[in-house]
């Protein structure tokens, strides 16, 4: 084949330009390298509709803003429906319509040359949109603006990022193809909170929680609880393991520890406290700030026996009281 | 060839081991048919719906292993439903009642559960070996009649399953009189284990090579593992944090330098660095690190490691690694075959931890890369065509780009042009997946160059049905195909049925595919099951009324030679 050889041809030149595989040297205009063959009006034509700022799918021209079964996308979207992740409802579906779907850059013009029919046959692809949470409904009072991602290329696309909203790529079903395992293994050990975003208030705010005779740790996410109790059932099913299955463990409660047991009972029966690591390096008995400043100054964690806390003080107003220190 | 006598002809035949071969040699003429369906003794059914187990157990009676494959890739990333099928049950109850002597099983995404898992303990005395690969459906009670019950077990092998974790004492479950264990990986459980149990059974296995440990065994009792399996070759670390434990840390230290037949290493899922040193001496015998879920480590101390590991051929990594990371392995893994590098921030926030930079020193540091899986932020199409010429020995390529549709970066062009490159340069190419911006450009090339290619994976590319035809028409050996959310549609699925004798299974998730489409394919290829999930209904999409033209969200065919299955859930629908 043609490409081939050309490729062989630039190679044994010894060529010290970079060459893209189609032999074709000019590493700035990569994508608009076409097989030759291609004829120019169609490039022309192309480059013009390809470029055009459109609010639709790429390279669907004007009219087709006019048919109501397309999909059309951008955040400014009138929004009647709820997020929901990818499967389109099915009022938005849309038949096939035989708007050419250009696709960006010049490459298009290859199928061009090579499908004299394709005016009339090529189905167009309606956008699913997976981009964004907001189900989209077709219109034609759609405000001319610039959609990120699936402008026609040959554009900048460095200010997606910035422009659309952050949450809606993360929201995509099955994406990006990672086994769940893999997932809810990495969640599990996930980096600490100051790493994630720069944002401190919005992110996951990843403690680390031990608890005396537990052989390993575990980790909440702070941020996913809105209150005390909360964090403590969360607690109690994660520490469940150590205390079930431990007859005796309880001491002094004599309550039946298989059945009965639950952390929150160990700790309101006080065999253990539930501790955390402040900023300054105390430790400190869980429960006398309000939520939202605990989150604000706890740094670890610790699920004490009672008998080893004892001489912990109650969190006091910050700073203003003596704190008793506990050895970690 | 007749002439001689058929024990001969056996015994030549046993030293042909690949699947593929022994098909072939089975087509030769109705003798050696014969023989070798007699002397199988691997049997492996990549789509345990393409036969049955009667119809198996009547072309190969004398079969000692068997592996089964159950759900379609995708279902990796929750696109198929749970309970769409890929129950072992009805296999291990048919077997038990023939007289196979199955020694082996080899099971991948397939639904097993504790009863199937006591049937096999009981009815295969010589039952050796049981692998599980991202299976489901069990718990810790199954795991324990398999230690109770199979007296020859050699390897209890369980990856990346979702197991039940009871807690309860299935390691004591093997006999104290029990000693011939080999390999024992149980890195999924997540719960608390029975160290006690563990140690002992450990100390009773001289045979013991690879073990592979769950987060709840802290650092001590590692030390104490390794102490006991100085002849270990493949560990798997838990999880610890060291905090206070500096003599733990020595005793491992002291553990880890008299296993000198170490050569692979995973875990980690909580380490602390200086325990990661830790491991320092064994490097330089590595052959496979997996570090894929050690994300609590930092690029630096990844790094520190890897120096060290100079006979390297399998590297999984996550991209915390970063570029500057990756040219410190392409500098000194010269004997990387295999290269993985998971994403550790699955939202996309745009942490561009590595880049087309680190995949183009990898190719051009390691000549005997082979197998690459690469996520990433960006690409361009210059790094892919880079790549491809420096090394065009790859069998499997998949890069993916976290966001779908990106563009090369630089050129804001799409990618056709660098996976272009990929499958001109690379003949051998079996494996490829695409991502990025990607037109019906890149699939001509892909079918146009990729003659070798048996398995593709698309996501958001392409823009008409001419792209999947050209790797229909292209691709003469593609096995397996799957696609989602591209403009494919009912003209591509349609264009030529007989592609569907010499393919395994077609997916087709989010497409321009319709319900009349799939329903015409059907009627053209009886040996077809072609299912229609529909997740959302739990009623028969017939039963509603829907249009010819309706689209279908999820549609999986593949060939089969037993017609409609009769274990499928009310929203899989079988044309």
């Amino acid at each position: 084949m043609s490409p081939e050889e050309k490729l062989q041809s630039n190679v044994s030149d010894g060529g010290l330009k970079e060459h893209n595989y189609l032999g074709l040297s000019d590493c700035s205009s990569v994508g608009s390298s076409n097989l030759s063959g291609l004829a120019d009006d169609d490039k022309a034509t192309i480059s013009l509709k390809a470029t055009e700022l459109t609010l639709g799918l790429p390279g669907s021209q004007s009219p087709a803003r006019d048919n109501t079964e397309l999909n059309l996308l951008g955040p400014a979207k009138l929004d009647e429906k709820p997020f929901f992740p990818l499967l389109p409802s099915k009022d938005e579906i849309s038949c096939s319509s035989s708007q050419k779907n250009l696709a960006s850059g010049n490459k298009r013009g290859f199928s061009d040359t090579m499908d004299k029919f394709s005016e009339a046959k090529v189905s167009v692809y309606a956008e699913k949109n997976w981009m964004f949470p907001e189900a989209v409904v077709a219109n034609q009072s759609v405000v001319k603006k610039e959609v990120p991602q699936n402008i026609p290329k040959g554009k900048q696309s460095t200010t997606n990022n910035s422009s659309s909203p952050p949450a809606a790529k993360a929201q995509i079903v099955g994406w990006p193809p990672v086994r769940s395992y893999r997932k809810n293994t990495l969640a599990t050990t996930c980096k600490n909170s100051d790493e994630v975003d720069g944002k401190p208030g919005s992110g996951p705010l990843f403690v680390k929680v031990s608890m005396d005779g537990a052989p390993y740790l575990r980790k909440v996410d702070l941020r996913s609880y809105n209150n005390y109790g909360e964090l403590s059932s969360a607690l109690e099913k994660m520490f469940s393991t150590f205390t079930l299955g431990q007859p005796g463990s309880s001491g002094a409660t004599g309550k039946d520890v298989r059945n009965e047991t639950r952390l929150k009972d160990l700790l309101n029966g006080k065999d253990y406290v539930l501790t955390y690591e402040d900023k300054d390096g105390d430790w400190m008995l869980v429960g006398d700030f309000s939520w939202e400043i605990f989150i604000g100054v706890c740094k670890k964690l610790k699920i004490m026996k009672g008998s080893d806390a004892i001489g912990l003080a109650a969190a006091p107003a910050p700073r203003t009281m003596e704190k008793s220190k506990m050895r970690a | 060839m007749n002439y001689f006598p058929d024990e001969v002809v056996e015994h030549v035949f046993d030293f042909v081991t690949s699947h593929k071969d022994r098909n072939s040699i089975s087509l030769v003429c109705k003798s050696w048919f014969k023989i070798e369906r007699y002397s199988r003794q691997n049997v492996f059914i990549g789509n345990c719906y393409s036969i049955n187990p009667e119809r198996l157990l009547r072309r190969f009676p004398c079969f000692k292993s068997l592996t089964l494959k159950g759900k379609p890739h995708f279902a990796d990333f929750n696109l198929v439903p749970h309970g769409w099928g890929g129950f072992v049950q009805p296999w291990i109850e048919a077997l038990a009642r023939s007289r196979v002597g199955l020694e082996e099983l080899r099971l991948k995404r397939m639904v097993v559960t504790d009863e199937s898992l006591e049937l096999l303990s009981r009815s295969f005395v010589n039952f050796k070996s049981l692998v599980l690969v991202s299976c489901e459906g069990f718990s810790t009670d199954g795991l324990a009649s398999i230690a109770s019950n199979c007296r020859h077990l050699r390897d209890l092998d369980l990856q990346e399953n979702e197991i039940d974790d009871h807690r309860g004492q299935w390691l004591s479950c093997f006999p104290e009189a029990y000693t011939s264990l080999v390999t024992l990986n149980f890195a999924c459980l997540e719960g608390e284990t029975n160290l006690v149990a563990l140690e002992r059974l450990v100390a009773r296995s001289p045979n013991l090579r690879s073990l592979k440990l769950n987060r709840a065994v802290p650092l001590d009792a590692l030390a104490r593992l390794m102490a006991c399996a100085p002849q270990i070759v493949d560990l798997g670390v838990g999880s610890y944090e060291d905090e206070q434990d500096s003599e733990s840390c020595l005793k491992l230290q002291a553990a880890i330098r008299k296993c000198t037949s170490l050569r692979s290493l995973s875990g980690f899922l909580e380490a602390a660095p200086h325990c990661l040193s830790a491991f320092h001496p064994v490097c330089h015998n590595l052959t496979y690190l997996n570090l894929s879920y050690a994300a609590e480590i930092n690029g630096s101390h990844l790094i520190r490691l890897i120096e060290h590991c100079k006979k390297l051929q399998r590297l999984w990594i996550l991209d915390s690694i970063g570029d500057k990371g990756l040219e410190v392995v392409a500098s000194t893994c010269k004997e990387l075959q295999e290269l993985r590098v998971f994403p550790t921030d699955l939202q996309g926030g745009g942490n561009t931890a590595v880049t087309e930079d680190g995949l183009v020193a990898i190719s051009a540091g390691c000549p005997k890369l082979h197998s690459i899986l690469y996520f990433c932020q960006q690409m361009t199409n210059a790094a892919l065509i880079t790549v491809a010429k420096n090394c065009p020995n790859f069998i499997r390529f998949r890069l993916c780009i976290l966001e779908p549709h990106k563009p090369d970066h630089v050129t804001s062009q799409p990618l056709d042009e660098g996976f272009g490159a990929i499958v001109q340069a690379c003949k051998n190419l079996k494996r490829l997946s695409v991502s990025g911006l990607l037109t019906d450009q890149v699939f001509l090339y892909i079918g146009m160059f990729a003659t070798q290619l048996e398995m593709l994976s698309i996501a958001f590319a392409g823009d008409t049905d001419k792209g999947m035809l050209y790797v229909l028409n292209g691709c003469k050996k593609m096995r397996k195909l799957e696609i989602r959310d591209s403009p494919f549609g009912d003209t591509a699925l349609l264009a030529d049925v007989n592609k569907y004798v010499t393919m395994r299974s077609l997916w087709m998730s989010s497409c321009e595919v319709t319900l009349g489409g799939c329903k015409r394919l059907a009627q053209k290829a009886p040996w077809l099951n072609v299912e229609i999930i529909n997740e959302n209904d739990n009623n028969r999409m017939e039963e509603n009324g829907y249009e010819g033209r309706q689209k279908v969200d999820k549609m999986y065919l593949y060939r089969t030679v037993v017609g409609t299955r009769v274990d499928a859930p009310p929203f899989v629908w079988i044309l």
